[in-house]
């Protein structure tokens, strides 16, 4: 990586893109299982049934993860746009990874 | 303005998705505990005005919302400009449109 | 004078003129207090004559000695060697997103046009028979003006944007903090003209908010909170107007 791209708020940048890129990813592949339901509830069940094992609960840990990262370092970039100036942004982008991590792995203890 | 209109789009969006995405999280953290099924999710859902209007919604917005930010993505990381940067964002915005009214459908509509 | 081996830097100054060139190393003395431009001073002055560098004041006034050091933009007459020296080693390369004339001197015309494309001139409203206009130091207005009024122009700022590397159009941290000054400059009258421009294609809206460029500011000037500003700006301006066209 590039030296001068080695600072805490670019981290904060990337992590937002990818987490959104990986959410969008994600999206159709949600609404096409959603849209399971369309033909029977057994088809969507089928696809419930597979979504036991616990490689899947674990990428659904991640996934959650994803949501919960691009949720919380969206409400900073709307509070730094919107809001006064802050200069704790540094502080703002590591408390939105905690609290992100925080409700993932609230979700991964109830999933298991 | 083309890039205005869409920052206006673009956050207008987040601001309309911050509680829905509160709400899905808080709902998913609810609704995994013992597994999920078909039933418990149609139950919730079938026939409900509250979770078609939320769940279209956000459909909407997030198809806005994620098409800007593929924008952006293709034309910095992907270098791409001009018509063909606009049909592939046009393809991906209506795409997630269809694709999430349909899902919404699916879980909202009348067996 | 310093002797031993022990005592010298490695060097690898990027040589050529725009388009191509390679790194070639030098062996420089170590010395105390030394600065990056004064190793390639010393290079230039006992080891290669032909290397092109660009400096005048050295002391961090005029903001024309930046350069890429070690893969970071820093102005090099106020960077010490010691501060930043990784195993004995430095690298230094001309300013990222410039176009090389050669070696380490860039072309700034992109830089300096882009601050005039962003109205980055003072239009005021009174004439020299009038009175100095009176603003107070304290208001909020005056405060936010205060923004880009110690910049040098070094285009540190300009060289560590991503998005500038991205959209060759980006008007750049540099230009928009100036706009952002003169957005809040009671005195000045071209603020409706500069809003359009900065909220133009190549504007504002571009920004990540990376904020690379208020990390690496000499002087620690803050663009991306400036951005921030002219973002509020426009936005409200968007909605104003919106307002107007529905109900006349």
């Amino acid at each position: 990586m590039k030296a001068h791209r080695k600072q805490p708020l670019y981290f904060a940048f990337l992590l937002h893109r990818l987490s959104g890129l990986g959410l969008a990813l994600f999206l159709p592949f949600h609404f096409y299982v959603l849209g399971l339901a369309l033909e029977s509830h057994a088809a969507l069940d089928r696809f419930l049934h597979w979504s036991e094992l616990p490689l899947v609960k674990f990428a659904e840990f991640g996934l959650v993860f994803l949501l919960a990262l691009h949720f919380f370092g969206g409400l900073r970039l709307l509070a730094l746009e919107n809001l006064p100036w802050s200069n704790r942004q540094k502080n703002y982008a590591a408390v939105a990874f905690a609290v992100a991590f925080f409700v993932a792995c609230g979700y991964l203890l109830r999933a298991i | 303005m083309v890039e205005l209109r869409l920052y206006m789009a673009q956050r207008a969006t987040a601001a309309i998705m911050a509680p829905l995405v509160l709400l899905h999280l808080g709902v998913m953290i609810y609704a995994i505990q013992g597994g999920l099924s078909a039933d418990e999710i149609l139950e919730r859902t079938r026939g409900s005005l509250f979770w078609g209007g939320t769940y279209g919604l956000f459909v909407i917005a997030v198809s806005v919302h994620a098409t800007i930010g593929l924008r952006n993505i293709l034309r910095e990381w992907f270098r791409l400009r001009g018509p063909v940067l606009a049909v592939l964002c046009w393809l991906c915005g209506a795409g997630l449109l269809i694709a999430g009214l349909r899902a919404v459908v699916a879980v909202v509509g009348a067996p | 004078m310093v002797d031993s081996a022990t005592d010298s830097i490695t060097v690898s100054v990027w040589r050529g003129v725009a388009g191509s060139g390679d790194f070639q190393d030098y062996q420089v003395p170590q010395q105390p207090s030394q600065t990056i431009l004064d190793v390639i001073t010393w290079i230039q002055r006992h080891l290669d004559a032909s290397l092109s560098y660009r400096f005048a004041c050295r002391v961090g006034m005029c903001g024309s000695c930046a350069m890429m050091v070690n893969g970071i933009p820093r102005w090099t007459c106020r960077t010490h060697v010691n501060k930043v020296m990784q195993e004995r080693h430095l690298t230094v390369e001309p300013l990222r997103n410039l176009p090389v004339i050669k070696d380490l001197a860039c072309d700034m015309s992109e830089f300096f046009e882009k601050w005039r494309q962003a109205e980055g001139h003072f239009q005021g409203r009174r004439s020299r028979d009038e009175t100095v206009a009176a603003i107070s130091p304290k208001s909020s207005q005056r405060q936010a003006a205060n923004a880009a009024i110690e910049c040098i122009n070094c285009a540190i700022c300009y060289a560590s944007c991503d998005v500038v590397a991205w959209n060759r159009d980006y008007l750049g941290p540099a230009a928009l903090n100036r706009a952002w000054s003169l957005q809040n400059d009671q005195r000045d009258r071209a603020q409706d003209e500069r809003l359009k421009v900065v909220a133009g294609d190549a504007g504002c809206h571009q920004c990540h908010s990376q904020q690379g460029c208020s990390t690496y500011c000499p002087n620690e000037l803050n663009p991306t909170a400036s951005i921030a500003g002219l973002k509020r700006m426009s936005a409200h301006w968007f909605m104003n107007k919106k307002y107007r066209q529905r109900h006349g």
